[in-house]
């Protein structure tokens, strides 16, 4: 079954790393994003750029509102994702581990709906 | 094991307690232990294991039997809430009813049931497989399913006494301990219950008190199952590792003596407060020590132990140990702190006896 691996940190924790911690960061998600490749786990995976880039839409009444901003402010912003296909929880749990991120923020698993007759 | 720890304390010194006395202590008696029952009795061992197989229960009401035990790694998930696991063993596993675990926890019967509607929904929806764990998780989740059957236990042992989850908290244990037979501390948990239950009635006084262990009618004791719980002990013994379930249960069998061996009690502490650092353990400890070497030693212990002072046993301990040196002041000191924190009326009994001395 799929599993969405959500990555949340601090939002400004990349700017705060030296140019050498950020090559190594960088260096282990490579590396990361390697290994679950060649495992034939992995479905997608992206970095996002930082909530300063976020715009926050939302439409009612018919009329759509775009503003400046993420849905929520929070100190730990989402960073990044993996979709994985794997058998069990524990796999996700296993691959979620990995993630560089995992040592500094949390990462979040979410089963993705299969069947949507038995939500 | 027994024989060994004889042997050790025989030889150490008795101004000096090792500095690594457990490992020592537990490596010997298991390899004297290994020789004796590797040797001689595989055969009779799975013969035995067998046969207590063939024996358990089938809970016609529960579950298929072939998965109780992937069920219960399952239901001790830590993707689960940790407030599901005893509910969900006791309902997915022990076949109880949502209105006998409500009432034996006493939660609300809608709360309980919203709790295992959410957990159960999330092993289906999550994915949590039913299984027993891989080798590399193995440890840390045997540990979580061996905490869930103690919580059961012990939610059982009171006062008040609740004798079907102790009841019930056993056959789990024997459960796990037949389907993982090469698990030490599966069959330590195993004996640690059954040589507690076998005290159960002599534990809890006619009006519903605790009875402290040296007060306790030995009469009462159920011999039955204190050899039943030694002959587990005895099987976990001949495992490789040790635990801090089996260590316990080394305890409690040396506590059901005819008399209290406190040397090997305190090696016994001694070991288990390494594996399993606490200052409640830092404190048996120190209690072994000073009944098997000497109220000065068990003092230097108990004043050594950090975040403790709120505890009324430290200082009942304290109070032991001040008075059989001679320092009755600051003994009555001690009792009376001991006697302003004491929770229960038993315990409050006790340190005034102590204290009008």
């Amino acid at each position: 079954m799929q599993y969405m691996l959500l990555i949340y940190g601090e939002d400004s924790g990349w700017k705060a790393l030296t140019p050498e911690q950020q090559r190594e960061m960088g260096a282990a998600y490579f590396a990361f994003t390697d290994e679950l490749r060649a495992s034939g786990k992995m479905v997608a995976g992206d970095a996002l750029q930082p909530v300063a880039t976020a715009t926050s839409v939302r439409v009612r009444g018919g009329e759509t509102l775009a503003t400046d901003g993420p849905f929520a402010e929070t100190k730990e912003a989402l960073g990044g994702y993996y979709l994985i296909d794997v058998d069990t929880l524990d796999e996700a749990i296993g691959w979620a581990a990995k993630i560089p991120g995992a040592a500094y923020g949390t990462i979040e698993v979410r089963p993705i709906v299969t069947d949507y007759e038995a939500m | 094991m027994q024989d060994a720890f004889v042997r050790a304390a025989e030889r150490w010194p008795r101004d000096g307690v090792p500095d690594n006395p457990g490992a020592w202590i537990v490596a010997t008696a298991k390899n004297r232990a290994i020789d004796r029952i590797r040797r001689e009795q595989t055969l009779a061992r799975k013969t035995e294991l067998l046969a207590r197989a063939e024996a358990l229960p089938d809970e016609e009401d529960a579950v298929i039997p072939d998965e109780r035990l992937e069920l219960l790694f399952a239901c001790c998930h830590p993707a689960l809430a940790l407030d599901a696991h005893v509910p969900l063993t006791l309902s997915l596993v022990g076949g109880l009813t949502t209105p006998e675990i409500a009432r034996a926890f006493l939660v609300p019967e809608a709360t309980l049931a919203q709790r295992l509607v959410r957990a159960k929904r999330k092993i289906r929806d999550a994915g949590i497989p039913l299984r027993v764990p891989p080798e590399h998780l193995l440890p840390e989740r045997l540990r979580s399913v061996l905490a869930t059957i103690y919580l059961v236990f012990n939610a059982g042992y009171g006062p008040p006494v609740r004798r079907e989850l102790c009841a019930e908290a056993i056959r789990l244990a024997a459960l796990l301990a037949t389907l993982m037979p090469d698990e030490v501390e599966a069959h330590g948990l195993h004996a640690l219950l059954l040589l507690q239950d076998a005290r159960r009635d002599a534990r809890v006084s006619p009006d519903g008190e605790l009875v402290l262990l040296e007060d306790q009618d030995r009469a009462l004791w159920d011999e039955a199952e204190i050899a039943q719980g030694r002959a587990a002990l005895d099987r976990s013994l001949a495992l490789p590792g040790t635990g801090p379930y089996q260590l316990q249960a080394a305890i409690a069998s040396l506590h059901a003596e005819p008399e209290s061996d406190w040397e090997q009690i305190a090696l016994l502490y001694a070991r288990l407060a390494e594996l399993q650092p606490s200052p409640v353990i830092e404190l048996n400890l120190a209690v072994a020590v000073g009944k098997a070497f000497g109220a000065e030693r068990g003092l230097a212990i108990a004043d050594a132990i950090p975040g403790l002072d709120e505890y009324h046993l430290l200082h009942s301990a304290r109070g032991h140990f001040l008075r059989e040196l001679g320092r009755e002041d600051e003994a009555r000191q001690a009792y009376e702190r001991a006697l302003a924190l004491a929770p229960s009326e038993v315990e409050r009994r006790f340190l005034r006896q102590r204290l009008e001395r």
